[in-house]
């Protein structure tokens, strides 16, 4: 910019690319995010104009619940893959949290609060583990993560049953302490017509602190910076070590909240739960604007990319088309938001 | 060093103030009564028996065909080997591995009746009896298979459908919780024919928030759905925490049970359930295997042995109850 003030006659005789001023529209389009916002808005006014149960107020609530349970955990892992890594053991995680709690709570007698929060120093310390190993094997996290994908699922099944003789845990609704933790987590806010769950007030609430951290903090940067290039951020004094298991454990605590909730919403937890959902969270972030090779990507378009996720799952439903179909016009829409989502960006960078 | 020590007194003294706030009045494991042990061996010398299903991991459903069969195992001195693969290929190949094994009876779930039947058959080709149980009640006869105990899931199907009609309810909602079911697809075809304004939605068995959510959105799409049939015990808890959130009259009536959905029969929150004794299965499916080996039996006269469709409802609830409470109903 100054270059350009201070020799105005050559900036005017060739216009130079890398110096030139973008319009504000231009900046704004080029945002990681805005893709997805257009994703969103096409697909809502699509199911505005098929789905009459889509218009009532009312059900607003319904379809953010179903896009909050995605988001809470979407918002972790686009944070993860910006800083360049992935995690395939987030959905399983979920669950281990879940059932530790439960578990931990009914097995001991003890106050459920107790349960809740061992459940969180274990899903910490399962993601403080996954970018541990990261470091300490040099594998890339897609095999660390698996290897801790399989583990968990297996751990979840095992425990259960020799503890409980089960496969789910057993009710802990008569338990102290359940009620004031259930008001935590699976309570419910009546706004005018719209009943929310306080899901969405979670995923709010992390959406923008992590939108926050990222663009406005020195943490955020190092998260850019470990995800364009590790060694690079190494050399200029970077923790990468730190960011990295930083970012994997913000997957845990997320995991944790989300596991609380499918416990106190559900008094039980069934020990197969959770398995695919990890790819969901991923799609979500990508549909969001991560580039699957890090370095890139915003949480605020990762929380869209849940909320598309979200309406697409229900506005099927309240469309009431032929439910046989249900999955092929679910991953019609997902190309569709995607396909508009590059294809604004396009438009944008070209400007 | 002693920034360590007193950081561990800090600790230490911390986990033991909360501990003793920590316990709860209520519920928990001590509270739960004991299930009294089966009763001793049959004298008869130890027979290894290979059980294997097609059950997908942590479904609730299995656990009763599981004590089941570990109550007749137990009962008659067998060493039971407990597997499961929800995967017709891979349920198949270990049936192979128990043949290679050479144990002594296989008791098989047929859900998958294509994928399984060259394995059976050769299993019953190297004369290891094989009792069939919960699903392939078309096909057991012709691979060799002794016995048969389940229900026809068809048959099941109907008898909600005609329940439905007896009800005087006007539309119910089928949930599948898993796409492509063979079994589940039966049941609500089943109660289709015998309640025509039966409609299919399908959910992520696997995901229940969004099981929930989904449910809600259908009963808020079409408000004349007065009956919502799920095809699994904690699909019914779910559905009527959906049926609350869309403010929906509709009942919640369902196939299978476990001890929270009796619970939940008998305060009212689900009207009734399809009953198919998974503990018989599991249980019959051993023992048979017993009876033929010690004393050369087949039970059913060539023809499949059903275990169900029972109903349980608000009336005979009570009876159910306590056993459902040890966990095998």
């Amino acid at each position: 910019m100054t270059a350009a003030a201070t020799e105005p006659s050559r900036a005017e005789a060739i216009r130079d690319d890398r110096v030139a001023t973008r319009s504000l529209a231009a900046r704004m389009l080029s945002r990681p995010e805005v893709g997805s916002l257009v994703g969103a808005i096409v697909i809502f006014a699509l199911f505005m104009l098929v789905a009459v149960p889509f218009r009532n107020v009312a059900n607003i609530g319904t379809i953010l619940y179903g896009a909050s349970t995605i988001g809470i955990m979407a918002v972790p892992v686009a944070l993860l893959m910006i800083g360049g890594e992935f995690d395939l053991s987030a959905g399983v995680a979920v669950t281990t949290s879940g059932l530790a709690a439960s578990l931990l709570a009914w097995n001991f007698g003890l106050n459920v609060w107790v349960g809740v929060f061992l459940a969180l120093a274990l899903s910490l310390a399962v993601g403080a583990f996954n970018g541990w190993l990261l470091f300490k094997t040099g594998l890339p996290s897609f095999l660390v993560t698996l290897g801790t994908f399989f583990v968990l699922q297996g751990i979840n099944l095992g425990v259960t049953r020799l503890l409980t003789g089960n496969v789910a845990t057993a009710d802990i609704s008569d338990m102290d302490g359940f009620a004031s933790a259930q008001q935590v987590f699976g309570s419910e806010i009546s706004l005018g017509p719209i009943n929310l769950k306080i899901t969405v007030l979670y995923w709010v609430v992390l959406t923008v602190v992590a939108a926050h951290i990222l663009l406005r903090r020195q943490v955020g940067n190092w998260i850019f910076a470990v995800g364009g290039d590790a060694s690079a951020a190494r050399a200029i004094g970077v923790p990468v070590r730190a960011t990295k298991i930083g970012l994997f454990m913000a997957v845990g605590f997320c995991a944790w909240l989300s596991g609380m909730h499918l416990l106190f919403q559900f008094n039980t937890v069934q020990s197969g739960e959770g398995v695919g959902k990890e790819f969901i969270f991923i799609i979500a972030a990508v549909i969001g604007g991560c580039l699957l090779t890090g370095g890139y990507g915003s949480v605020v378009g990762a929380s869209v990319g849940a909320l598309i996720f979200g309406m697409t799952q229900l506005g099927i439903n309240y469309a009431g088309w032929n439910p046989d179909w249900f999955k092929a016009f679910l991953g019609v829409m997902l190309l569709l938001a995607t396909i508009v989502n590059v294809y604004v960006k396009r438009k944008a960078d070209l400007r | 060093m002693a920034r360590t020590s007193k950081f561990a007194v800090l600790v230490t003294s911390t986990v033991a103030a909360l501990s003793l706030a920590a316990c709860s009045s209520s519920g928990g494991k001590q509270s739960t009564s004991e299930s009294a042990a089966p009763a001793s061996a049959s004298g008869t010398p130890t027979m290894t028996v290979a059980f294997i299903t097609h059950a997908a991991p942590g479904d609730t459903f299995w656990d009763l065909v599981r004590k089941g069969a570990e109550a007749a195992a137990a009962k008659s001195n067998i060493e039971l080997q407990y597997q499961s693969d929800p995967d017709g290929a891979n349920q198949a190949n270990l049936v192979q591995s128990a043949i290679d094994k050479k144990v002594d009876g296989i008791a098989v779930t047929l859900a998958k009746p294509d994928a399984m039947k060259a394995n059976v058959e050769k299993a019953v080709k190297a004369s290891i009896p094989v009792t069939a149980l919960n699903g392939g009640i078309d096909s057991w006869k012709s691979m060799g298979v002794l016995s048969y105990f389940g229900q026809d899931e068809k048959i099941a199907g109907e008898a909600a459908g005609e329940r439905l009609k007896a009800d005087g309810a006007k539309k119910a909602l089928c949930v599948i919780q898993e796409q492509g079911h063979v079994g589940l697809e039966a049941r609500c075809d089943g109660t289709k024919s015998a309640f025509p304004d039966t409609e299919k939605i399908y959910v992520t068995g696997t995901d229940m928030p969004s099981v929930q959510s989904a449910i809600t959105s259908k009963l808020q799409q079409d408000s004349s759905i007065d009956r919502v049939l799920t095809l699994g015990a904690p699909f019914a808890l779910t559905a009527v925490k959906s049926v609350k959130d869309a403010n929906s009259s509709a009942k919640v009536v369902t196939f299978d049970t476990n001890e929270e959905l009796v619970g939940a029969i008998k305060n009212g929150q689900v009207e009734w359930a399809v009953d198919q004794q998974p503990y018989l299965q599991g249980y019959l499916a051993v023992d048979s295997l017993w009876l033929y080996k010690n004393n050369g039996n087949t039970i059913g006269g060539g023809q499949a042995t059903l275990t169900g469709p029972a109903f349980i409802d608000k009336t005979n609830v009570a009876a159910v109850e306590q056993f459902a409470a040890k966990g095998t109903r």
